[in-house]
């Protein structure tokens, strides 16, 4: 029963999508194509979201059925679930979020008063497109076996690729959903080879199989390295983060999806999936944590200096990715789970209430908001819940499992607790604590610019959203305040924690202060830049840094000019070759054999006094021969 | 006779005589409904080739080639030649794929016939006398049959792209479309006197002729096998195609007419790998082992090439056509492992790169036909004024690129698995340049979507409307069926090949 609930979940998401693409795609007007996509897209969510609840419920020990799927040459590939307790939170968390996108999309992707007259959204394929991303996503949640988790891995990368470019009106939006697509693809190299090995060492592609199987030592370290490629596109982990800047381009509500429950959720859980394997392979956990420490403040610094709203929610999510992976690399994939739970919450929050601002002003840059606190105080409210989340504000949910992790990283470090070496600790801990002052720093920066001072346009008046709006961003501020207590609620516990029950989920310890004194000095540094003048923007105090955090190091440049001009030129090059060398030495010999027929038939086109001449030397040649064959057999 | 070896013969008269009848009929369009007719029959009689006793013998002293049901009739009893069929797990799948494209495109012939040009009836008569070639090859146990089926197709398809191809019907056009075509024929006339030499030598160092009684090595010697394997080898590596020997493929796949292309690609290349996975390999395994190295390196050029050069590729059609040298790569790299994994990835490649690949020159030649160009250049916009097609060039461009969970993935994902599985430095290099040559393939299906759907409408895409033909759904939908349903049923096409590569594989090592 179990196990039919788990593989319910990615179906009723699926045959909504799939129900939904055979909807007619560019309906003219508000017409029945736009209801039936609306409830497709509704139920979907709704239905998964049901099942994922009953199986939270009920899920006890973990679960597992598998049938084969295809054998190939003797390895196996299984169609089939693995449930446990972390799987069935993940999934209520991607079902919920998935649930307030497609309500919150009705409202948002509505023909608005300041819209062209001809504007079409097209709404049946991108309630589809999302039906089909989360049933993505909830296949990899639930997926018993590589090569499936693979499918539902790859298949978030096109619907992300679908959704980001959605908005037709953006020039921007195609090149944008094209790099998402495929940065994460250039990762999933990596995961593919990593898989590969990991199945050809152990005979099948199961996941239980994978765990169970006594790799060597070299094959481990090499596939859980190559994993992490595969983990690093898809979770925004340096130097493959670039993308997600860029998919700001996609509408509000996707931006939701894709940053908190999907697509960067995914490379963080596959990890705590095949953890076991990870915890053997200190060196691949070592490179994790230098990567989560670099992403982690690159994040950090990068948002401090972002003028556009929804650029900073997103390099903020980079950051956030970086505490869970470093969770990860000093061997706490609760604290890491814990962490994507409450970052669920909060940045779907965070995200939906930005498109609230977005709708309500009509641009996305903090230099032309100003003064919303009283003109849209309900979203000014849960934007204040989420940031206090994000900064990690006690009691609020992000204070107490970013306190998780960084007390796993801080043992790590004075201890020696953890899987990798003791540096790792150390370079986790510290970058965190760093960390938390920039968050402090961004987020109160983000809420005076936005909200507090004089209104910048002031000819808009701006209103808080519709109700299919407000009431999705009111109840995710629930978990996002709260969700944080559940740490102290021991059935919650247990199903994150799964085998590892010795850990603790939250520290109540007095280094708990340390966070608490970086976050007031953080939000302090914000405050009081603004209060010097609140017309300017806090960031003017990083000087001459400004352009380089706003630029993020000028990373896309550097990918640009080492990744993307090289191939094409390479490309270039090689169609020439092709077409020249390869080419051209065919069609030479086509030339050449021509050019020989035509200069014999030039020697045999003879008048009638050589041709007989040659006839008869041809056959006094032929005589000759034989006679001498002749005599000397 | 049995059901089976009446089936058997059957696949291969109905066509032949449906060509002939098509031919002399009168009436235009009764002429191709007759034989659309005909094609429909051979795919009822391919696919009910299944039928029957599939049980494996693979204990003990047993060939390895067991076909599900033979035919083998002396055929010219003087020089010892037989009339040998037969069908298996290994030859089934693309004798079934072979019926389907020629039913579809005789299908679309009734309706959408290339303007200016020859009349449509004769172009579903060479249809199906392509689809006796094809079929026969497929079928074919007689080394010298095998070879005589596989030259049955040549000339059809050179008269197909002489005749139909090229874009408008100016001179200049159609000059381009000849030369195409004699490109296209003399080229795999060249690979077929490898092929002829190739199968003398063997047909004359063993005494025989029959592929069940040759598969394994039968005895030859170790200097002949690898002479025969350098001879077939080759000759298969020009019809494949196999870098570098690829270059009649871009401009016959160009110029060919919709149908022509959707053939070429979808089968014609399939009788290549075919033959290297049956005759090949099976008739010369020792000579296979020599040679994987060679084969693998080649084929991940291939990969890398063919990807590469589609990056830099500024012609829809052209496009499509080298994305079949980089996939094909992946499929020639299944077969250069010599594992069980690889060669059933190299068959479940083939199948899938048949449908999709079928499905995206369909595809291109709608776009073609409404924009009356190709170059990508002048398209853009598509999802603005044909939002359908755009999303079944989405489909095939995404399948195309093996998304896992459709068709294209099993084959390109499990070529690498099978050079992972292979180990050693040279065959992990090649899963790797493999692997990237799958993200390069991603690349360039991207940048295609992004070129001719993405952005506003370009003048030759802004007089397209929505609406898409019946005849154009009815010959793509079984496609985008089949993409998906091969991708999250691949048994459907590897169901019954588990014997026979297990047994194939078994005579390599």
């Amino acid at each position: 029963m179990t196990g039919l609930l788990g593989a319910a979940l990615p179906v009723v998401p699926l045959v909504a999508g799939l129900l939904g693409l055979l909807l007619p795609p560019a309906p003219r007007g508000e017409g029945a194509a736009r209801r039936a996509a609306i409830g497709l897209g509704v139920a979907g969510a709704a239905g998964a979201l049901l099942v994922a609840v009953l199986l939270l419920v009920r899920v006890g020990d973990p679960v597992e059925t598998s049938t084969t799927w295809i054998d190939l040459g003797g390895l196996r590939v299984t169609l089939g679930v693995r449930l446990d307790g972390v799987a069935a939170l993940v999934a209520v968390a991607v079902a919920a979020v998935a649930l307030a996108v497609q309500v919150y999309s009705v409202a948002y992707l509505r023909r608005g008063p300041h819209d062209d007259v001809d504007v079409d959204h097209r709404y049946p394929p991108y309630a589809a497109q999302i039906s089909l991303f989360t049933a993505a996503m909830l296949l990899v949640v639930v997926s018993g076996d590589l090569i499936l988790l693979l499918v539902g891995w790859e298949v978030m990368g096109l619907c992300s690729y679908l959704l980001i470019a959605h908005d037709r009106r953006l020039p921007e939006a195609p090149a944008a959903a094209m790099k998402a697509f495929l940065v994460t693809r250039v990762g999933d190299v990596g995961f593919l080879l990593g898989i590969a090995l990991l199945g050809v060492s152990a005979g099948s592609f199961r996941i239980a199989d994978v765990l169970a199987h006594d790799h060597s030592t070299g094959t481990l370290t090499a596939a859980c390295l190559l994993l992490l490629a595969g983990v690093a596109g898809k979770s925004a982990q340096f130097p493959l983060h670039t993308w997600l800047p860029d998919a700001m381009a996609g509408p509000t509500p996707i931006s939701a999806l894709i940053h908190a429950a999907t697509m960067v959720a995914a490379g963080v859980y596959a990890v705590t999936r095949l953890y076991p394997l990870f915890t053997r392979a200190p060196v691949a956990l070592a490179v994790l944590g230098v990567l989560a420490s670099i992403t982690l403040l690159l994040g950090a610094l990068a948002a401090t200096a972002q003028d556009d709203l929804k650029r900073v929610l997103a390099w903020s999510t980079v950051s956030q990715l970086g505490y869970m992976t470093g969770a990860l690399a000093v061997g706490a994939p609760a604290a890491a789970l814990f962490h994507l739970l409450t970052h669920a919450a909060f940045k779907a929050l965070l995200f939906l209430a930005a498109g609230a601002v977005i709708h309500a002003v009509g641009t996305t840059l903090l230099s032309r908001m100003g003064g919303l606190r009283r003109s849209m105080p309900v979203t000014f409210w849960c934007t204040l819940i989420g940031l206090g989340a994000l900064a990690g504000v006690p009691p609020l949910s992000g204070f107490w499992s970013k306190d998780g992790v960084l007390a796993a990283a801080e043992a790590a470090a004075l201890d020696g607790t953890g899987p990798a070496p003791t540096w790792v600790g150390w370079l986790v801990w510290l970058s965190g604590l760093l960390g938390v002052l920039l968050t402090a720093a961004y987020a109160t920066r983000l809420l005076l610019r936005a909200f507090f001072g004089e209104p910048r346009l002031p000819l808009l008046h701006p209103h808080d959203p519709p109700a299919a709006m407000r009431w999705p961003v009111l109840l995710l501020a629930v978990p996002a305040a709260l969700l944080g207590l559940a740490g102290f609620w021991p059935p919650f516990t247990d199903r994150l924690r799964g085998t590892a029950a010795d850990v603790d989920l939250v520290h109540l310890a007095p280094a708990v202060l340390l966070p608490i004194v970086l976050l007031l000095v953080g939000a302090g540094l914000a405050w009081a830049g603004w209060r010097r003048d609140p017309a300017a923007d806090p960031a003017r105090a990083l000087g001459p840094l400004r352009p380089v955090f706003a630029r993020a190091f000028r990373l896309d440049d550097l990918q640009h000019t080492l990744v993307v001009r090289p191939t094409t030129a390479l490309a270039r090059v090689t169609r020439t070759g092709d077409e020249v060398g390869v080419d051209g030495l065919v069609e030479g010999v086509g030339r050449g054999a021509s050019t020989l027929g035509a200069g014999l038939a030039v020697l045999h086109r003879a008048a009638l006094p050589r041709a007989t001449a040659a006839v008869l030397a041809g056959a006094l040649l032929i005589g000759l021969a034989a006679a001498l064959i002749g005599v000397s057999s | 006779m049995s059901v089976g070896q009446v089936l058997l013969v059957a696949v291969l008269v109905l066509p032949a005589v449906g060509a002939a009848l098509v031919a002399v009929l009168p009436g235009e369009r009764a002429a191709r409904a007759l034989g659309t007719a005909v094609a429909g029959l051979t795919l009822v009689g391919t696919a009910l080739l299944v039928l029957g006793d599939h049980g494996w013998f693979g204990y003990g002293p047993a060939p390895a080639v067991q076909p599900w049901h033979e035919v083998d009739l002396p055929w010219v009893p003087g020089l010892d030649l037989r009339f040998h069929l037969g069908v298996d797990g290994i030859s089934w799948p693309l004798v079934v794929l072979t019926a389907l494209l020629t039913l579809l495109c005789c299908g679309y012939t009734v309706r959408r016939v290339p303007e200016g040009r020859g009349s449509g009836r004769a172009l579903v008569a060479l249809l199906l006398v392509v689809e006796v070639g094809i079929l026969g090859t497929f079928l074919a146990l007689d080394l010298v049959l095998f070879f005589v089926f596989f030259e049955v197709v040549l000339l059809p398809m050179y008269a197909i792209i002489a005749g139909w191809g090229g874009t408008g019907d100016d001179l200049p056009a159609r000059d381009a479309a000849r030369a195409a075509a004699r490109k296209f024929a003399l080229y795999t006339l060249f690979g077929s006197v490898l092929l002829l030499v190739g199968v003398f030598v063997v047909v004359a160092a063993a005494g025989t002729a029959d592929i069940v009684a040759l598969t394994g090595g039968a005895g030859l010697s170790r200097g002949t096998q690898l002479a025969a394997f350098a001879l077939l080898g080759l000759a298969f590596a020009v019809k494949a195609p196999l870098w570098p020997l690829h270059t009649w493929l871009p401009d016959a796949h160009t110029q060919a007419p919709t149908v022509g292309s959707v053939i070429l690609a979808g089968v014609l290349l399939k009788m290549g790998t075919y033959g290297l996975i049956r005759v090949a390999v099976g008739v010369a395994p020792e000579g296979a082992r020599w040679a994987a190295p060679i084969l693998g390196v080649l084929a991940v050029a291939a990969i890398l090439v063919g990807s590469l050069v589609c990056l830099a590729q500024d012609d829809l059609k052209r496009l499509i056509a080298y994305s079949s040298v980089g996939h094909m790569g992946f499929v020639l790299l299944g077969v250069a492992t010599l594992t069980a994994t690889g060669i059933q990835a190299a068959l479940i490649g083939n199948v899938a790169h048949g449908v999709i690949t079928g499905l995206l020159f369909f595809l291109a030649g709608a776009v073609k036909d409404r924009a009356h160009t190709g170059a990508l250049a002048e398209l853009s916009g598509l999802r603005e004024t044909a939002p359908r097609l755009a999303g079944l060039l989405g489909f095939a461009a995404v399948a195309s690129l093996g998304l896992p969970g459709l068709a294209g993935f099993w084959g390109e994902a499990f070529a690498v698995v099978a050079a992972v599985e292979r180990g050693g430095p040279l065959w992990t290099t090649l899963a790797v340049l493999a692997a990237v040559g799958g993200a390069l393939t991603a690349a360039y299906f991207l940048r295609l979507l992004r070129r001719v759907t993405h952005g506003r409408p370009s003048p030759a895409v802004g007089r397209f409307t929505p609406a898409l033909a019946g005849v154009e759904l009815t010959a793509w939908v079984p496609l985008v069926l089949l993409a998906l349903a091969v991708g999250l049923a691949p048994t459907l096409v590897l169901g019954y090949a588990t014997g026979p590569v297990d047994a194939l594989v078994g005579i390599v090592r």
